[in-house]
């Protein structure tokens, strides 16, 4: 048998001589820090969550009607009358939060050990372009139910490109391609998201990992391997502390990826809504464009974003600075590698100036989400008593957590550039060789 | 083949040409593309303009309009109406019409209208999308003993004075929307569209 496959493997060699070498060079021969922690896990499950948004979206789309006539009738016959229909879409949702749990902890993980920093700049930026059509297609997705949710959180979301001056309003015209969402609007964000984003989002993620494995790995202790010491096991040119991503990573990550789908499979089944924060509670009535839900916000993976232009108020005329700010928050986060110029790349090793900074930039990613969610309106009469002016203490509490947000990053730069850090000398070879 | 001087320049100009020529090609046949996803002939059809004749409307009347799917509200103002208007201020939220979305440039004042006895108002309460109830004689009413005139929501009692202002307490926020719209003659408003030289 051992030799049946042996002639197969031959037989393909002869034909096509780069794919055993391509095989080697991103798998039996990557060589990856041996001293990955937790925080490593979530690229891997980012991949899982991604197959498995791709193979449930496909037999979703089997049934599923993108007409405004017809589109939350067919999710309610998918969820109703499809044989194991339900599982297929409460693991696409399911699916679509943990996508973002995951990514947000991935890219916490690159924060906390400078995975950004020289030369892993590219890595960093596709791997944040992925992160934009991420919201593109979450957001398009979210829509297609043609919930009451779906439609309102539309049109708000849409309203956002109506505060550009003067294009502004039929700039919204053309993205709806009607006066309000409508059926051009359904027909073409299932395009996009079943299609064209999807595309899209598996092209950036193999530059992603391609532009990783051109340098490597970084690792919690921030040393770049290929500078440290040769000669492992394997190999005598290559890294001593690295070891082959296969078969010592994937095996590892087995376990992460069994935890997650431990983690996916309780949600599913006992909490698929996981109390109105997966799918919300207005989205299970069909849109209606006469009936405003009581309150419209977006899923909590874009409320921290979502609370920034609520928290911008209108100036000049014009409330698009809230818009701008909004999208400055992301656009921040692309020239990361360029605010931070330190000379460490690990917290391990930084200067606490970096830690306290980076501590306060996620409560502040905390807080703006507690905004985005409205959590702060119960949160708050409890804290100061029912009488407060909540609006007052929201936009008193949110401009803080903003100039905080966007303050990391002001502070990273003069922290840096200026040389005001006091760095902790960084070991020769990672802290957990042999 | 066998003069092997290579004339940069030359192929410097065919490379940029060729690039040129190919990218005004592409611009081009992104046109449709982009051009495909504004509002079809169809739904600009379902959205096109409305021609209200109010020559028929009398004095203290309201006559309702569809105008893409919303019902659009006209009142024939009477001068009692219109002389409330001011004295409502105190009661109102926003009784000068500051919040820009709620109605078009030109719309200014207590009377929120081009002509002052002719009110165009979106029906569509702030609150929560129902249809408000036009209640136009001024006088006591269960919802309010001090009524001068207006809209009430039976959903959750938001009310409205006759220019679409919304009262300070009720759950509604803004004032009702007032539409784009220009009087073609003295009997005819074109909803949606708005006066030449506006907007």
């Amino acid at each position: 048998m051992a030799n049946v496959f042996n002639r197969m493997g031959d037989w393909v060699t002869d034909r096509a001589p780069g794919f055993l070498p391509f095989y080697r060079k991103h798998m039996t021969e990557y060589y990856a820090p041996k001293n990955f922690n937790l925080w490593y896990y979530f690229g891997v499950l980012a991949l899982v969550v991604l197959i498995n948004q791709i193979v449930t979206g496909i037999f979703l789309t089997m049934n599923y009607n993108d007409s405004a006539a017809g589109a939350f009738a067919s999710v309610e016959y998918i969820m109703r009358d499809v044989e194991w229909g339900w599982l297929i879409r409460y693991m696409h949702s399911t699916g679509a939060s943990l996508f973002f749990v995951v990514v947000f902890l991935h890219m916490f993980r690159g924060l906390l050990y400078g995975s950004y920093h020289k030369p892993r700049e590219l890595v960093w930026l596709l791997g944040m372009l992925v992160f934009l059509v991420l919201m593109a297609e979450a957001f398009m997705g979210y829509v297609l139910p043609w919930g009451n949710m779906s439609f309102w959180g539309a049109k708000v979301i849409i309203s956002l490109f109506g505060t550009i001056p003067v294009i502004g309003s039929t700039l919204v015209e053309w993205i709806m391609g009607d006066y309000l969402p409508a059926d051009a609007t359904l027909n073409r964000f299932f395009a996009l998201h079943v299609i064209a984003l999807p595309l899209v989002l598996l092209l950036l993620v193999v530059l992603h990992i391609f532009a990783l494995h051109e340098v490597g790995s970084n690792n919690p202790d921030g040393i770049e391997i290929k500078k440290g010491p040769k000669g492992n096991r394997w190999d005598a040119l290559k890294p001593a502390d690295g070891i082959p991503f296969h078969p010592y990573y994937t095996v590892h990550d087995l376990v992460g990826v069994g935890f997650l789908l431990l983690v996916g499979a309780f949600i599913i089944f006992f909490a698929p809504t996981f109390g109105g924060w997966f799918l919300e509670h207005d989205n299970f009535i069909a849109a209606n464009n006469l009936v405003t839900p009581a309150q419209i916000k977006p899923v909590w993976y874009f409320t921290p974003f979502y609370a920034i232009v609520r928290m911008i108020p209108s100036m000049f005329g014009t409330a698009v600075w809230g818009v701008l700010a909004m999208f400055g928050a992301i656009a921040v986060l692309f020239l990361l590698p360029w605010f931070d110029a330190g000379k460490v790349r690990s917290i391990r090793y930084r200067g606490t100036g970096y830690k306290v900074a980076l501590a306060l930039f996620v409560i502040s990613f905390l807080g703006l989400a507690m905004i985005g969610t409205d959590l702060t309106d119960e949160i708050f009469p409890k804290i100061f008593g029912a009488k407060i002016d909540i609006t007052l203490w929201d936009n008193v509490f949110g401009r803080l957590m903003t100039a905080i947000y966007f303050g990391y990053f002001v502070f990273l730069w003069f922290y840096t550039h200026l040389g005001w850090e006091k760095t902790k000398p960084v070991p020769e070879r990672v802290t957990t060789h042999d | 083949m066998a003069n092997e001087v290579v004339d940069h320049g030359r192929r410097r100009f065919l490379t940029a040409t060729t690039a040129v020529v190919g990218g005004v090609g592409v611009v081009a046949a992104a046109v449709p593309f982009i051009k495909s996803w504004e509002p079809s002939e169809r739904a600009k059809a379902a959205g096109a303009p409305v021609m209200a004749d109010i020559s028929k409307v009398e004095s203290g009347q309201m006559v309702s309009y569809p105008w893409r799917g919303l019902p659009v509200f006209v009142v024939n103002r009477t001068k009692d109406q219109l002389a409330m208007l001011p004295t409502l201020a105190p009661r109102l939220t926003d009784p000068d019409s500051t919040v820009s979305s709620q109605q078009p440039d030109y719309i200014k004042g207590a009377d929120r209208s081009i002509k002052p006895e002719w009110l165009v108002v979106v029906g569509i309460c702030t609150h929560l999308g129902c249809v408000p109830e036009f209640k136009p004689v001024i006088g006591p009413e269960p919802f309010d003993p001090n009524w001068k005139g207006g809209f009430f929501c039976p959903c959750h009692k938001s009310r409205y004075d006759l220019s679409g202002r919304v009262f300070a307490g009720v759950p509604a926020p803004k004032n009702l929307q007032v539409p784009p719209y220009h009087f073609v003659d003295d009997t005819h408003i074109q909803i949606g569209v708005d006066p030449k030289g506006a907007g």
